[in-house]
């Protein structure tokens, strides 16, 4: 299976080479023969494996999923406006279900604004089956490989400059939306970009890959596999960086800074300043004892 | 010189009984001293000043913390200008700071980045400088709502009163330009917003950003303009401010909570040297302390995770610093209006929220003891602070501006909000396009309300006594709580208050019949008179008082009956001073 994702994968990533076109129409074939397989009771001994891995993903997506993105995954329609049962999956590509469900996206408990993080539902081979199974129904982006988006191969210079150059992609491409410490922001009608504190490297990846919601789809054309790569590797790099000027406030900017002054600043001096002028009596008090 | 027996004077002379004494050898300190006495005449100068009463409480200290924070902006100021480099030169940063090593940026950034990373305490320094500007900014604004609503901004004090918002205006752009010096992507987009306002300005905009930054946004021009704006023009209008608020704060004295011993005439409280001094002194202490302690443990503007700025970006959560929240929460919910005339565009939209409302907001401001003056047409001098519950309008008047100021302030983190309580941003946009006009009425309406309970209660409290909580049961069956009369001190503070006087508007014609000139403004006067004093509660007079006093000894007597007596005496409010606690009065 990994295979078949690989070729999807690297497709993908040439999508717009010459020979794309010829390599889509090979790649629906051979999909379409999968299928058949999948479907056919009769099985080629070499495809055991993939197909049956296919199998087992359609029969956990027709018990999970298909009551809203549809039987075959081809989406059900809008029912009103605004209310979206559950888009096409043809064509997301494995990564996309990858992202959705191993972060516990999907399934979806109940129609909204935007799908929530949850606890992920599925185990690893389960997720792998449903990707394998989604990526069946047309080629779309695989699941990323740690060696995608990881530096540890390049020498030190290389790394820092990797990272360097993350950060300037991280702040042209992203911090509009996820803010420029990775801590999220809100987007118009509920919406948000949520906060990439904690999110695993594959994932990071894959959300550029497939661009879930609003967030735009950052392909490989747009934006090369090793810029995705300096792009986490900026974040992972933040992430391991001391917080150098102490506790970061949330690291949602002024707003918080701000609160922390009226709070902190001003609450603590208020209360110093009552302490203050409440202890001018008791040292004349002690002197009128005195006397 | 005093002939007291037990004077010792062989400390300042010494004598052998038949030679006239000599002076002792001054001591160094006391000699140079002398020098300076008879050269400066200080010691008359201070002799007076230092014996200088001043009344005590706690929120007579607000404006203090504005001051000592100011002291250690100017501290912090100082280091950082030692290292920060004004240019917009560009340069590639090769600092320390391994993210950003080897991107272009200006040495403005990069001096910033260097002051962070390798200066030793230098983000210690950055990070006080800015604590301390918040906290500046915010004393200021507590200050000023304690003078409002105790009332201390009414004669003689009207001129403090407009320089202290004269403070507060010049506070807000010296922390604006501060914030624009590093050159980070938040300062970047804040000068883009600032050239943004000033080109909204109808048919002068252009030409006013093209004189800001020399040509152009963002030119090689402005941060080193704003620079010396920062560090030179504003602080040294602020020094003088200050001073002169400070000179006219020791003329005029300070005011005072009424109570026994206590007149519009003399100030009860401590000298300066030495109680003031100390606490004033130890105060700045803790003012210093508590902006260490911010500046060392909470990261403020961390400009290395912003960034150099750069016009092609842009952040979530780029927020200018707490003060100019509220202009920017008005920009926020502001519909995008917008209109031609004479091919010219007049961007509602950017002038009302920026260009209007602040302003008329800072002129309201300056106008409120004027306004109140001229309403009640009191020409006395006050001394003697009122409590906010005995000036029910006014009171609602501030809190009604708070509202309008606190919900314009959220609603320029609306985008937070919205992530924090999951909630949608366009609908908080719709709210508060509605609460800003209705969140302060509805403010107003209920602080007045309260206010004027509040002061039925303390008539209450004069006439019937205090409750006890003593719950008696007479022989009917009948509860009742038992009142105790209050203590005469307490009845005093009660009681020391003006009455208000409800202005009437005079004939509009004299006798013979011809038109006054002013009677219509005066009758406008009336009217507002009527509806700012109309409703408030005045204290009982000396009849009432004694009628009540009256009926309570005969309830007493009544009482006398039981076998012990109702104790209510251990539940007296023992907060208020009393006055040999307050050892001076000046006259
Ligand atoms: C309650 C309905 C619902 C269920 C159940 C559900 N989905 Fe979804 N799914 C949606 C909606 C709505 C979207 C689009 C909104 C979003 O991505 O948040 C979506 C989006 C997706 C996407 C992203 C599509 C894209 O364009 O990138 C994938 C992949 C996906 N779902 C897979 C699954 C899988 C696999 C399951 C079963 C484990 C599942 N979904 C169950 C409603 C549902
Ligand atoms: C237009 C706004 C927008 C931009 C620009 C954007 N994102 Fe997102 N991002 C989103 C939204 C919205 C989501 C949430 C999607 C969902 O929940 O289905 C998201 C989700 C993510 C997630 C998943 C986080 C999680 O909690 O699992 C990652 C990782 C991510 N984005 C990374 C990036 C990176 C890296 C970039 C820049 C290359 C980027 N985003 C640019 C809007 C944006
Ligand atoms: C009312 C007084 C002042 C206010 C409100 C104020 C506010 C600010 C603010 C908000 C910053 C941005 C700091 C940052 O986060 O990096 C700043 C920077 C700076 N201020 Fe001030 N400041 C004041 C007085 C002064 C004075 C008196 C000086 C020097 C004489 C000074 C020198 C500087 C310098 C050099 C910087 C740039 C350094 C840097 O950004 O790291 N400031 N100021």
């Amino acid at each position: 299976m990994r295979l078949l994702n690989r070729t999807a994968g690297r497709l993908s990533r040439h999508r717009r080479g010459p020979l794309a076109g010829l390599v889509v129409l090979l790649l629906g074939l051979l999909l379409t023969g999968g299928l058949y397989t999948a479907l056919s009771p009769a099985q080629a001994e070499t495809q055991a494996s993939e197909t049956e891995q296919v199998a087992e993903g359609k029969k956990l997506f027709l018990a999970s999923c298909a009551f809203c993105h549809g039987k075959n995954g081809e989406g059900i329609a809008t029912v009103r406006e605004g209310y979206q049962v559950g888009p096409s999956l043809v064509g997301v590509g494995a990564a996309a279900v990858h992202f959705q469900v191993d972060t516990g996206r999907m399934p979806m408990a109940n129609s909204a604004q935007q799908a929530p993080k949850k606890p992920v539902v599925f185990n690893d081979e389960e997720i792998a089956a449903l990707a394998a199974y989604v990526a069946s129904l047309g080629p779309g982006p695989a699941i990323p490989d740690e060696q995608d988006y990881s530096i540890e191969g390049l020498s030190e210079e290389e790394r820092e400059e990797a990272i360097a150059r993350g950060g300037q992609i991280f702040l042209t491409n992203c911090t509009a939306c996820h803010n420029f410490n990775g801590a999220g922001g809100a987007l118009p009608r509920g919406g948000y970009a949520p906060s990439l504190d904690g999110v695993e490297p594959v994932h990071i990846y894959e959300a550029m890959l497939t661009g879930p919601q609003q967030m735009p789809n950052f392909s490989n054309g747009n934006l090369g596999p090793e810029e995705k790569r300096d792009v986490i590797a900026y974040l992972e790099s933040l992430k391991a960086a001391p917080e150098y000027g102490g506790f970061a406030l949330g690291g949602l900017g002024p707003v918080s800074e701000g609160l922390f002054a009226w709070i902190v600043g001003i609450g603590g001096l208020v209360v110093a300043a009552v302490w203050i002028a409440s202890h001018t009596t008791r040292s004349t008090r002690s002197k009128a004892d005195a006397s | 010189m005093s002939t007291d027996a037990r004077l010792d004077t062989s400390k300042v002379a010494r004598t052998n009984g038949s030679t006239p004494a000599t002076a002792s050898k001054p001591n160094r300190a006391g000699s140079l001293a002398n020098w300076a006495d008879e050269r400066l005449g200080l010691g008359t100068a201070m002799k007076k000043n230092l014996r200088k009463v001043f009344p005590d409480h706690w929120s007579f200290m607000l404006g203090e913390i504005a001051l000592w924070s100011f002291v250690v902006l100017l501290l912090t100021g100082v280091f950082l200008t030692l290292w920060y480099n004004p240019s917009m030169g560009h340069i590639t940063y090769e600092g320390s700071y391994d993210q950003l090593r080897g991107v272009g940026m200006s040495e403005a950034m990069a001096s910033t980045l260097h002051l962070s990373f390798d200066v030793r305490g230098g983000l210690l320094m950055r990070q006080m400088h800015h604590w301390a500007a918040m906290i500046f900014i915010a004393s200021m604004l507590v200050h000023l709502l304690r003078v409002y609503f105790t009332g201390a901004h009414r004669k003689p004090r009207e001129l403090n009163w407009v320089i202290g918002c004269l403070l507060l205006l010049l506070g807000t752009l010296e922390g604006f330009t501060g914030y624009s010096l590093p050159d980070d992507l938040l300062s970047g987009t804040g000068i883009r917003a600032a050239d943004g306002f000033l080109k909204a300005t109808p048919v002068a905009g252009s030409y006013m950003s093209f004189f800001l930054f020399g040509g152009e946004f963002p030119g090689e021009s402005v941060i080193p303009r704003l620079y010396i704006v920062h560090v030179l023009l504003i602080p040294g209008l602020l020094l003088g401010l200050i001073a002169a608020h400070m000179m006219l704060l020791v003329y005029h004295k300070h005011t005072q909570w009424p109570g026994p011993g206590r007149t519009e005439q003399n100030v009860v409280g401590f000298p300066m040297l030495p109680v003031y001094a100390a606490k004033a002194g130890g105060f700045f202490f803790i003012v210093f302390g508590v902006v260490a302690i911010m500046g060392g443990l909470l990261t403020i503007n961390p400009v290395w995770k912003f960034g150099p700025y750069d016009p092609t970006k842009v952040t979530a959560g780029s927020q200018p610093d707490w003060y100019m929240g509220w202009p920017d929460g008005l920009l926020r919910i502001m519909p995008g209006w917008e209109s031609v005339i004479f091919g010219y565009t007049i961007s509602w939209n950017v002038m009302v929220p920026i260009l209007i409302v602040p302003p008329l907001m800072l002129v309201i401001l300056m106008l409120l003891p004027f306004i109140e003056g001229w309403i009640t047409g009191d020409k006395r001098e006050h001394h003697l602070l009122q409590r906010p519950r005995n000036a029910p309008t006014r009171t609602a008047v501030m809190v009604a501006l708070m509202t309008f100021y606190g919900l314009a302030w959220a609603a320029g983190g609306n985008d937070i909000i919205a992530i924090k309580l999951e909630s949608d941003i366009n609908n908080i946009t719709y709210f508060m396009r509605v609460a800003i006009f209705l969140g302060p009425l509805l403010a107003f309406w209920i602080t007045r309300r309260w206010c004027i309970s509040l002061q039925r209660h303390d008539n209450e409290t004069l006439l019937h006594g205090y409750e006890t909580g003593i719950i008696m049961r007479d022989p009917q069956g009948g509860y009742s709580e038992r009142h105790a009369p209050i203590d005469g001190r307490r009845a005093y503070t009660l009681t020391a208050r003006d009455r208000d006087h409800v202005l009437t508007a005079g004939e509009d014609t004299d006798e013979a019949g011809v038109a006054k000139p002013n009677s219509r403004t005066e009758r406008v006067r009336a009217k507002l008179s009527a509806w700012a004093f109309g409703h408030n509660v005045q204290k009982p007079t000396a009849a009432e008082l004694e009628a009540a006093h009256h009926h309570e000894s005969h309830e007493a007597e009544l009482q006398s009956g039981l076998d012990h007596p109702a104790e209510g005496r251990a539940m007296d409010d023992h907060q208020l001073r009393t006055v040999d606690e307050a050892p001076l009065r000046e006259r």
